[in-house]
């Protein structure tokens, strides 16, 4: 299964982007390749949302910090390389000479460098992660006062970065991207490239999930989740495992971020705070948690959704997202992940009355 | 008697719940190998000794001493559990959502309980050989790929008594092993705690003392945070000031 996906993401998708004629019933369009490449940035970020809430079981209402962190990260190098084809001619970028800053802050200097650029994008929301978990699970705060603290921290995050004294562009974030590596972003060979990178960075980024869940410290995580009085009683420390996938999944939110910058052509505040930060969560909700594949399906499946409604009903979307959620919680626990076994454990009934046919042992996460 | 020889050492411990005092300079002391079992009317601080012992709670005053010299205060619950105090809940608390085997491989003794050693860890031949072992102990090898939620109320009782034997500690505390239990799965828990007790110190908190005469050798009984009576199941029926505050309660409410 994880191949015939992978095969079709990664091949079919762009062939059927570059090679029918851009009339045929098979194209696939420029513009839906990159919406679709959106989308599948957002699955990274929600495949480590899944690993924090759906396994260990707590709740992070933050992602959208650490997915704004990479963000900005990569947005500041892909301003610093507009150079003089600013709006103003300037090498600052625009809102700095708008803002009448006339020197570059010290903190952008590194981000020339692409590098150093993708490197902060990972390591700064791991090291935010890294502090911000060590203080708040050596205090055993957990269960909805974590949900709380996280979202009072995208709120913090959202204002921070919404005012032009932080230099990063205030409400209008970071824009009008030229080029990347040289390449221009407006072509669509580009475009077709950082597809592809992402659908890389997504395959990587399962099997690493995947690797953790099947090792015996993923086991350490759903135990945590089921008791975790029982797990220092095992002698494991909680905190340092909870602050691990803490870490892991604030890396994955900021690699999101990275991929999703150039893809989408803008960063704003609006992205980071607490809103987005809710929805990701719905995301993983309406997967399936606890599934990898759940939370996958959900980030793309909403964001589908989500793209054909404002379309049509723009001011339709809030509710029904909320809706969505409430259905969810209410009638399907499991997702979309938990009515695909509950379909698959008819067909299996049925085949059960069938001669020389199994039974199918107990579930198991 | 001295500290030496012991297995756990408790001096002078004083556990204050804002002005109750739960323990009461509590002098208490278990020799290795030793089956003790505490008795003691509800409130008399016996889950508290257990507490003070694993790391739960932090006593505001005395000495808590593991082995020769092993001090344990300011350690954490799962810094204890690896020096080799293992400890079963009173409701079973086990891992609802992973299996019968995943439960046991957890709790397994092993020198690294971090990130990175879990991550990349896979079981020996001889650590299966041990889980199998403890599963043929506690009567589980055909729930063996089970999910643990869905065992009964025994059987998860027993699965918890099995992941603490994996830990090999050299002390077990355990807390009302046979509540909700049938009277044969009482008997059957009576008699693998006694073969533990050949290899290992065990500390059991029970209220049913038909169960206390099954398996005691040597009862300890609190009364408000104090030790007032320790001996022979014989001698502390016998003891006044016992009959009077816990036994003759018992008969009070059975009359």
């Amino acid at each position: 299964m994880f191949w015939i996906v992978g095969f079709v993401l990664l091949f079919v998708l762009p062939i059927l982007n570059v090679l029918p004629p851009e009339d045929s019933w098979l194209h696939v369009s420029d513009f839906a390749l990159n919406r679709f490449g959106k989308f599948l940035a957002f699955a990274i970020l929600a495949l480590g949302l899944d690993l924090i809430w759906g396994y260990a079981g707590i709740l992070s209402l933050g992602q959208g910090v650490f997915f704004g962190i990479g963000a900005y990260c990569m947005g500041m190098h892909l301003m610093l390389t507009i150079g003089n084809q600013s709006v103003y001619g300037s090498a600052l970028p625009d809102f700095m000479v708008w803002n009448q800053v006339t020197e570059l802050p010290f903190f952008w200097k590194p981000f020339y460098s692409f590098s150093a650029a993708v490197l902060a994008g990972l390591l700064a929301p791991a090291c935010f992660a890294l502090i911000f978990g060590f203080l708040a699970f050596r205090s055993r705060i957990r269960g909805v006062y974590f949900a709380i603290i996280t979202q009072a921290l995208a709120l913090m995050a959202w204002l921070v970065f919404n005012r032009n004294e932080t230099n990063l562009g205030g409400t209008n974030g970071l824009t009008d991207f030229k080029a990347l590596l040289g390449f221009r972003l407006s072509a669509p060979g580009t475009q077709l490239a950082l597809y592809v990178v992402t659908v890389l960075c997504l395959g990587g980024a399962y099997a690493m999930c995947r690797w953790i869940i099947a090792s015996r410290a993923g086991r350490v995580l759903i135990a945590i989740r089921d008791s975790e009085q029982r797990v220092r009683f095992s002698g494991y420390s909680p905190a340092t495992y909870k602050l691990f996938v803490f870490v892991v999944s604030a890396v994955l939110a900021g690699l999101a971020g990275i991929l999703y910058v150039p893809q989408v052509g803008i960063i704003t505040p609006a992205q980071m705070g607490v809103l987005p930060s809710l929805e990701m969560v719905v995301w993983v909700a309406v997967g399936g948690r606890a599934t990898l594949v759940g939370a996958i399906v959900g980030a793309v499946g909403v964001n589908l959704g989500r793209s054909i409604l404002t379309n049509s009903f723009p001011e339709l979307w809030p509710f029904f997202l909320g809706g969505l959620f409430v259905v969810v919680v209410l009638l399907f626990p499991d997702g979309v992940m938990g009515i695909a076994k509950q379909v698959r454990a008819r067909l299996a009934e049925r085949a059960v009355r069938l001669p020389k046919t199994q039974a199918v042992e107990g579930e198991q996460v | 008697m001295t500290e030496h020889g012991s297995i756990i050492y408790l001096e002078g411990v004083t556990v204050d719940y804002d002005g109750f005092k739960a323990l009461n300079n509590l002098n208490f002391i278990v020799n290795h190998r030793e089956l003790r079992v505490v008795i003691g009317p509800n409130g008399a601080g016996k889950t508290t000794l257990l507490d003070v012992i694993s790391g739960k709670t932090k006593p505001a005053a005395g000495r808590v001493i593991f082995g020769k010299d092993q001090d344990l205060m300011g350690l954490r619950e799962y810094e204890i559990t690896q020096l080799g105090i293992g400890r079963k809940f009173q409701a079973p608390s086990i891992y609802g959502n992973l299996s019968v085997w995943e439960n046991l491989d957890l709790s397994l003794s092993r020198p690294s309980k971090g990130v990175f050693a879990t991550l990349r860890g896979t079981s020996t031949p001889a650590e299966r050989e041990e889980i199998d072992r403890t599963l043929e102990t506690i009567g589980l090898q055909e729930q063996v790929r089970k999910r643990a939620g869905s065992l009964s109320h025994g059987q998860k009782q027993w699965l918890e008594i099995g992941m603490v034997i994996l830990q090999d500690p050299e002390l077990l505390l355990v807390d009302e092993p046979v509540a909700g239990m049938t009277d044969e799965e009482t008997e059957q828990t009576g008699r693998l705690l006694q073969s533990l007790a050949e290899k290992h110190a065990i500390i059991v908190i029970e209220h049913d003392m038909e169960f206390v005469r099954q398996i005691a050798r040597t009862v300890t009984v609190l009364h408000e945070g104090t030790v007032i009576c320790e001996g022979t199941v014989e001698k502390v029926q016998a003891d006044d000031r016992v009959r009077e505050i816990y036994l003759g309660r018992q008969k009070v409410a059975h009359g």
